[in-house]
């Protein structure tokens, strides 16, 4: 029993960090982030390059994941997003550049790492074991770890910094913080950035652990689509609690279920499909704020 | 007007029935007769997403139905013997009864939690695919027949496909009815008072709601149309590849539907056609691009994303000014 909690508690954790990236993207821009599993394997492969091909150490890979995945996204708003937000009838149409960008990182992943499963090291060794009632291996209790104190630095810079209350503010009501003066384009820019980030971030965490691939973009993807559901889309407190729900009921389902053969997933998918018809905006569903 | 419509439509069967086959037969690109029967059968599902979107909702789900569909038939022809032609609109309406069950409760989210539902909406289908006893699993249902012939009172109409000397061609020449049939259809429905009240519904629901439209039940019947197309594409695929797996539609393919329908256009009837075409398409002339294939294909639609952002259909507007 304590072991499926803690094992929840780690995967919950990880799944927080991507839905946080996610969320944070969608409540700025009102855009589904259909290439958040791409830029999640992106970051996975840059900290794999940098520690093992170029023998640098851990920090150094996750630092140089977190950067260019920032820049990545900067980018990515400046020079399609905006445009096409602009200039588009329709909002879903951010949906198909999304998905085109998700499809182009694929190829460009695919082009520069190759398809082979590729992972780091274990960066410390040994088993945490308490009376063989939880038993975790080190790394992934550092991880874990690292995964919360990210999630910490991420809401204190959202509550408490200046580009934290211009973007919390763009959320609540676009036009109504342009008119009190945040500059809307640059915090826009920034928030897809962060977004990316996180997402970088969380591979470069994890791919000491699981390893990245090229085809774990997509099914990332929708787990992260999934917690945002559960919690409630554009809600920071909500993108944590689906992250640490779906990953407590993946930890139990698959104890639990293991019986009745490989169902976990269509459990959990049958459940939130109950959940949302009886509460659609999710957990905490409401303006950001 | 009546006029030059009509003769853009005998265009285009010319076009598909007459100057396709003869133009394969001349270059003797064989393959490019599944390529197109591929592109007819996706549209016919890009249809229905498109109708979907027509009332103000993103459907990432049409591959769940397609795949739902493809089971049906497949189920229906190996263990029940039933003739295929039969099972096309059986596994239609099949898909249509789940649609409606699903829909009334998930039709009520809206934006992107309605587009999220439906993309898991494809994991569930491909999931329960797997687990349930009468799909085989992973292993899938293979060697299905091919069609048999289609008579009425002793009159064929289609003849079995097995004794053709080129299945390929009758499958095409089949999707391509089956295309024209769907976008026939659709059509009529836009133009039609029901088109009108769904153009109400993608503009404002309150509103429409409030002069005393019945909103609840029109998005359920456009969604259950939506799935009905759906099925039968899914149920003609199976019956091409003869064989159908929980891999046959995932959720790439949902996604693909959807992308065929921004593509074309969303405002214009004929939009998905055309994005069906030019995605497909294009990819497969891209293949010779090999290892760069991926990169070009999201490449150029990257680019016609920023260049058009309507749609490639809304290049007509500039020109005529409206609809």
């Amino acid at each position: 029993m304590e072991q499926i909690i803690a094992n929840g508690l780690y995967l919950g954790a990880q799944y927080a960090l991507i839905a946080l990236g996610l969320t944070l993207i969608f409540s700025l821009m009102n855009v589904l982030n259909f290439a958040h599993g791409q830029m999640y394997v992106f970051g996975g492969f840059v900290t794999y390059t940098v520690v093992v091909q170029l023998g640098l150490p851990f920090i150094v890979g996750l630092l140089a994941s977190a950067v260019i995945l920032a820049i990545m996204g900067a980018v990515i708003e400046k020079f399609l997003f905006a445009p096409v937000v602009r200039r588009s009838k329709r909002d879903e149409s951010t949906m198909l550049l999304a998905a085109g960008i998700a499809f182009f990182l694929d190829a460009v992943i695919l082009l520069l790492f190759g398809e082979k499963q590729r992972g780091v090291p274990k960066i410390v060794n040994g088993v945490f074991n308490w009376d063989m009632r939880i038993i975790m291996p080190y790394d992934r209790i550092l991880i874990g770890v690292l995964a919360i104190l990210l999630i910490v630095v991420f809401i204190a810079f959202m509550n408490y910094s200046r580009a934290g209350r211009a973007m919390r503010a763009l959320a609540q009501d676009r036009m109504a913080a342009q008119l009190m003066g945040v500059d809307v384009a640059r915090y826009s820019m920034l928030g897809l950035a962060l977004g990316a980030m996180l997402a970088g971030l969380v591979g470069g965490l994890l791919v000491t652990i699981t390893g990245v691939n090229l085809g774990m973009g997509g099914p990332t993807s929708i787990k992260a689509f999934l917690m945002i559901m559960i919690g409630g889309a554009g809600v920071i407190s909500g993108a944590i609690a689906g992250g640490f729900i779906l990953g407590m009921m993946e930890s139990v389902g698959l104890t639990v279920l293991s019986a009745y053969g490989d169902i976990t997933y269509l459990v959990i998918f049958a459940t939130l499909m109950v959940f949302l018809a009886v509460r659609p905006q999710g957990l905490m569903g409401k303006p950001w704020g | 007007m009546k006029a030059s419509r009509l003769l853009g439509f005998s265009a285009f069967l010319l076009a598909v029935f007459v100057l396709v086959p003869l133009f394969i037969g001349a270059t003797g690109r064989w393959d490019f007769f599944y390529t197109l029967t591929s592109v007819a059968l996706l549209s016919v599902g890009a249809a229905g997403v498109w109708l979907t979107f027509y009332i103000g909702r993103i459907n990432i789900g049409q591959g769940a139905y397609a795949l739902v569909g493809g089971y049906v038939s497949a189920i229906l022809v190996t263990q029940g013997g039933v003739s295929f032609w039969l099972t096309l609109p059986v596994a239609g309406l099949f898909c249509a009864v789940i649609s409606i069950l699903i829909g009334l409760p998930i039709l009520r989210l809206r934006g992107v939690y309605f587009a999220m539902v439906t993309l898991v909406l494809t994991e569930v289908a491909r999931l329960s695919a797997l687990a349930l006893p009468i799909t085989n699993g992973a292993k899938g249902i293979t060697s299905i027949p091919l069609p048999g012939e289609l008579s009425v009172f002793g009159l064929t109409i289609i003849p079995a496909f097995g004794s053709l000397s080129n299945p390929r061609i009758g499958f095409y020449m089949m999707a391509v009815v089956l295309m024209i049939v769907t976008y026939l259809v659709l059509w009529r429905i836009v133009n039609s008072r029901l088109g009108h009240l769904c153009r109400s519904l993608q503009q404002n629901e309150e509103l429409s709601a409030s002069i005393g439209v019945n909103t609840a039940y029109l998005r359920v019947l456009a969604y259950a149309i939506s799935s009905f197309f759906g099925g039968i594409a899914g149920a003609m695929f199976a019956s091409i590849a003869q064989s159908i797996y929980p891999s046959s539609f995932v959720v790439a393919d949902s996604v693909n539907f959807m992308l065929y329908c921004f593509l074309g256009g969303l405002g214009y009837v004929f939009g998905p056609m055309l994005g069906t075409f030019l995605l497909y398409f294009g990819w497969d002339l891209l293949s010779i691009a090999r290892e760069y294939q991926l990169l070009i294909y999201s490449g150029v639609m990257i680019l016609l994303m920023l260049v058009l952002p309507n749609g490639v259909l809304s290049l007509l507007d500039k020109k005529e000014g409206g609809k």
